[in-house]
């Protein structure tokens, strides 16, 4: 674990960079001191960037662009993008609409829980009787005896698992590289987790209305569709909150004392905005947790959508960030919050510290972090504006970024599929999220609010290690059903009985090229092992390169953990 | 404190004599065998409400501050009800399980146990309980890792070992910590010839030193020695049988390690599910089922290890405890205190340590939580020198503790 943002330093770095004195509200604190007001968005004095370190260039540049943007290089896209211009081909991945993408829609066809509105989902897999869930919160039943009694396609984890073969899908087939990027980007940073409660019959829907159509917009409204979906509400319980003397005047609750509960307001400070060094106290917390209640869900269980509930709100006065949000506002309290915050100079740096993360490098660059955190400020958190502020950055085609960083499992299980040629249906996609599970990153399945870690750290261990090899062997030799991988295509017109020229081949598919002299070594010390190169019987006629070992070898390298 | 990181870094100058060796092997030059201690932490995640696991009855202001969520005090001959301690404590009713190691004297409580940093984030309040820095995120190592750190070398790659799907906080650092899910799929899944356990052997052993290569190196260390051990083939012991939920299998897994004698100084289970905003449930309920999975597993723990518990410590913690008062919900909100439990041998057990704080008003911690009396890194700092053998200031720098708890013989 380790924190988010920098502390102090970084944050004096950006006002300095921002051009925003102490008397302009943009005073770094320590968690607990004063409050900062809000900031109009100002144009920013933008930074002159570091003395860069070297740059990359030619078909490295390509393959890093790649990296970033995509869930990594298929064979023949490096070419593509250089017929194309790298500049030209980042712009159209900026703008997907302009995108053709009717292939991954036909695949993703059989996938129905997908398009179905959250009411139809509840009807359409009905929760257990409520009688067998209290025998299995005693103890006289497993929770497996109770699945038993319910057919698998009636059960609603079926729609967490086509959610998960959706993503796989989407990430290996779709054109739109950089909007499924985004939208995995964006759902971590608004994580909720597939396994809580109500949430497995919102989770689907939760992607659809409230990530995916501003993965690529501006970052208020992420904010906005989050704050208001059911899945959100009901993961950090807000759609319980209510005024401290409220009491449930109908249904089986009926008469009981309900009142606040913080956790959705620490977090959206915390996680969605501010970020944990961003000046909030446990007073704000409180106050903004009052602004929010009534934010509830209307017949959770039947229907499901976003209501506000005058009798469940607190209607006084609160004041967050020293900000005064006068009593009588009712539904427009939590509006007016998510405008505090989103329009806070805490958010922009917050934001564009996450981005540069995911984009740069493990360490962000504190001149990059403070130039993407302008670019919000000034166009209101427009997120292609940041994007682009980051991909035409000196830092970005640096050498200090390329290959920086270490894939999380769900890239690296789809980025192995597409550098292997490989195809996928639905069912593919189940078998794909499985093997992402078993490397580390289980689709869905966070369960803290923070998400999945963007470092290296996290990911990089023993146990996954030895899981990502033997992914690596398993997809080489066509050992996942519902996935192929064309291994022939990327070894042809190589002579199979000159191992040298098959590898060199492998290597320029796999990792164009970049294979570093340590690992080619010791590939070509394979090429000698009888088991990889097995002679003909009588000795005497061409020898044949076992390529799916070959292969396997190269998707489990170093190199290849790194994008 | 050599870092991961810095180390890394320096490998050109002195380090290059040793380059491609495993980290564990440096040390070999001054090693003398360590003592077969074995420390266990198991972190909570989420924030036990430490007020249900150990419920302090004897207090006047527990009775009535939480209407639906409170516990019955204790009765003689009512298992429905939790289980007194001292006249003044009880387990919870879920935690029966604990209670004959409590009444043998190899277990006990540290109340009122926390952080000195106020900050009520999850995320933050892990960092600083696994790093041992509390205040300080700059910290890049975890202070379990430090503890093994300071130890005499053994040459053997499983002196640190987390089971779960990531390396912990608490174990980065320095001394090559291994994380696995599960000892029988530890390994390369060859088929039938060993080229591929051999190619990728060889391409993770070569001269880079960086996080891939260096994991590399300690992974296939570990997994030939994992498999000549066999630990994975070694059953539970005494009868004990471990509940089927990840920190079961986790502690049946380190139980193995243990038994097999493979060098283990430090493992490290998690479990989570202990942030009951909403329904937490008093005798029955959420939270209690989480205790029953909880309480099970140590017990099983101590059962299956029987006589070698003499060289264990398990120890628990949690970020932090929840409000006092119940929530609009029938949870709890993010607090300040809670309590923690030490197990194993040498533990001065059947005692609640600590100074209690009280329920009064007047006495929460901001009007609304447990105020913190025992400083966290006083009660590991203790663990780590009376049961490890280690000096606490380089594990917890900058903390001076008062005095001993006393918690170790």
């Amino acid at each position: 674990m380790r924190p988010l943002v920098q502390r102090w330093a970084a944050g004096a770095l950006l006002c300095a960079a921002l051009g925003l004195g102490a008397l302009d509200g943009c005073v770094p604190l320590e968690a607990g001191g004063g409050r900062v007001a809000a900031q109009p968005a100002a144009q920013p004095a933008v930074p002159a960037p570091p003395a860069p370190t070297p740059s990359i260039s030619g078909d490295r540049q390509i393959f890093h662009a790649l990296s970033r943007l995509t869930y990594g290089p298929r064979p023949g896209d490096v070419e593509r993008v250089r017929a194309m211009g790298v500049s030209t081909w980042i712009d159209r991945q900026l703008r997907p609409r302009t995108i053709d993408d009717s292939a991954t829609e036909r695949a993703l066809g059989e996938l129905t829980t997908l398009r179905k509105p959250i009411s139809e989902l509840l009807r359409e897999f009905p929760r257990p009787d409520p009688k067998l869930r209290a025998q299995v919160a005693s103890g006289e039943m497993s929770r497996q005896e109770m699945l038993e009694r319910y057919p698998v396609e009636k059960r609603p984890a079926r729609i967490t698992v086509e959610l998960q073969a959706a993503k796989v899908v989407r990430a290996v087939t779709s054109e739109r590289q950089l909007e499924e990027v985004m939208v995995d980007f964006w759902f971590n940073h608004f994580n909720v987790f597939a396994g809580k409660g109500d949430v497995r019959w919102y989770v689907s829907a939760y992607e659809r209305e409230a990530i995916r159509p501003y993965a690529l917009g501006r970052f208020p409204d992420l904010v906005r569709a989050t704050a208001h979906h059911p899945a959100m509400l009901f993961y950090l319980d807000n759609w319980l909150s209510a005024r401290p003397d409220f009491r449930v005047p109908a249904g089986p609750n009926r008469g009981r004392k309900a009142g606040l509960n913080e956790n959705y307001a620490r977090e959206l400070m915390e996680l969605h905005t501010l970020g944990v060094d961003g000046g909030y106290t446990q007073t704000d917390v409180t106050e903004v947790a009052r602004a929010f209640t009534g934010w509830t869900i209307d017949r959770p269980q039947t229907d499901g959508h976003f209501i506000f509930r005058p009798a469940m709100h607190d209607p006084g006065e609160k004041v967050v960030l020293g900000q005064r949000i006068p009593a009588g506002g009712g539904r427009d309290d939590g509006e007016r919050v998510i405008e505090i915050l989103t329009r806070h100079p805490a958010t922009a740096r917050f934001v564009a510290t996450k981005l540069v993360r995911r984009f740069v490098s493990d360490t962000p660059p504190p001149a990059l972090v403070a130039r993407v955190a302008g670019a919000y400020m000034s166009t209101g958190g427009d997120i292609p504006a940041m994007l682009r502020t980051i991909f035409e950055s000196p830092e970005f085609f640096s050498e200090d970024a390329y290959r920086a960083k270490i894939k999380k499992p769900f890239e690296f299980v789809a980025s192995a599929v597409r550098a292997l040629g490989g195809s996928i249906d639905a069912q593919g996609g189940i078998t794909l999220a499985r093997a992402s599970a078993e490397i580390g990153e289980p689709l869905y399945q966070a369960q803290p609010p923070t998400g999945y870690a963007d470092r290296g750290e996290a990911w990089v261990n023993a146990g996954a290690l030895l899981a990502r090899m033997n992914f690596a062997l398993g997809l080489a030799s066509g050992r996942y059903p519902s996935v192929s991988v064309e291994l022939p295509a990327l070894v042809a017109g190589a002579d199979p009985s000159a191992p040298a020229a098959m590898l060199d081949r492998l290597l320029a598919s796999i990792v164009t090229g970049q294979a570093g002299p340590q690992t080619r070594a010791v590939l070509t010390a394979q090429l000698s092992e009888p088991q990889i190169t097995r002679l003909s019987p009588d000795d005497r006629g061409p020898a044949n390169t076992d390529v799916a070992k070959l292969a396997a070898l190269v998707i489990g390298s170093p190199e290849f953990q790194r994008r | 404190m050599i870092t991961r990181r810095t180390f890394v870094k320096a490998g050109g100058c002195a380090l290059v004599a040793y380059a491609g060796a495993p980290r564990f092997l440096l040390r070999t030059a001054h090693a003398a065998e360590a003592s077969g201690k074995v420390l266990v932490a198991i972190f909570q995640r989420g924030a036990v409400d430490g007020l249900s696991m150990v419920m302090p009855h004897g207090d006047s202001g527990y009775a009535g501050i939480r209407p639906s969520i409170g516990l019955q005090p204790p009765k003689r001959g009512e298992s429905e009800r939790a289980a007194d301690l001292d006249g003044f404590f009880a387990f919870h009713p879920s935690l029966a399980s604990l209670v004959p190691l409590w009444s043998n004297r190899t277990l006990a409580v540290v109340h009122a146990c926390g952080s000195p940093d106020t900050t009520r984030s999850h995320f933050d309040a892990q960092d600083y309980m696994e790093s041992g820095t509390p205040g300080v995120k700059a910290t890049t190592d975890g202070w379990l890792a430090r503890a093994v750190g300071a130890r005499p070398a053994k040459s053997t790659p499983f002196r640190a070992v987390a089971i779960g799907q990531a390396l912990p906080r608490t174990l980065q650092g320095d001394v090559g910590a291994i994380s696995m899910q599960s000892l029988d799929r530890f390994d390369v899944r060859a088929g039938s010839d060993g080229t591929a356990r051999a190619g990728f052997e060889s391409l993770y052993e070569q001269g880079v030193r960086d996080l891939l290569h260096g994991t590399g190196r300690e992974t296939f260390d570990a997994v030939k020695m994992l498999r000549s051990a066999g630990a994975s083939r070694l059953s539970p012991a005494n009868g004990a049988v471990y509940p089927r939920v990840p920190l079961g299998e986790a502690l049946r897994q380190i139980a193995q390690l243990i038994k097999a004698n493979v060098g283990l100084e430090v493992a490290f289970a998690d479990m989570l599910g202990w942030d009951t905003h909403v329904g937490q449930g008093a005798e029955r309920g959420q939270l209690a089922l989480r205790f029953r999975d909880f309480g099970a597993a140590l017990a099983a723990f101590a059962q299956d290890l029987g006589d070698k518990m003499s060289d264990v410590v398990v120890l628990t913690m949690s970020e932090f405890g929840r409000t006092v008062a119940e929530n609009g919900n029938r949870g709890t909100d993010h607090g300040h205190a809670t309590a923690m439990l030490v197990l194993g041998g040498g533990v001065r057990g059947g005692r609640v340590y600590g100074q209690w704080p009280g329920l009064g008003r007047h006495q929460l911690f901001e009007g609304r939580d447990l105020a913190v009396t025992t400083d966290f890194r006083a009660l590991f700092s203790e663990v780590a020198t009376r049961h490890l053998g280690v000096p606490a200031a380089p594990i917890f720098p900058g903390f001076r503790p008062h005095a001993p708890l006393g918690i170790l013989a």
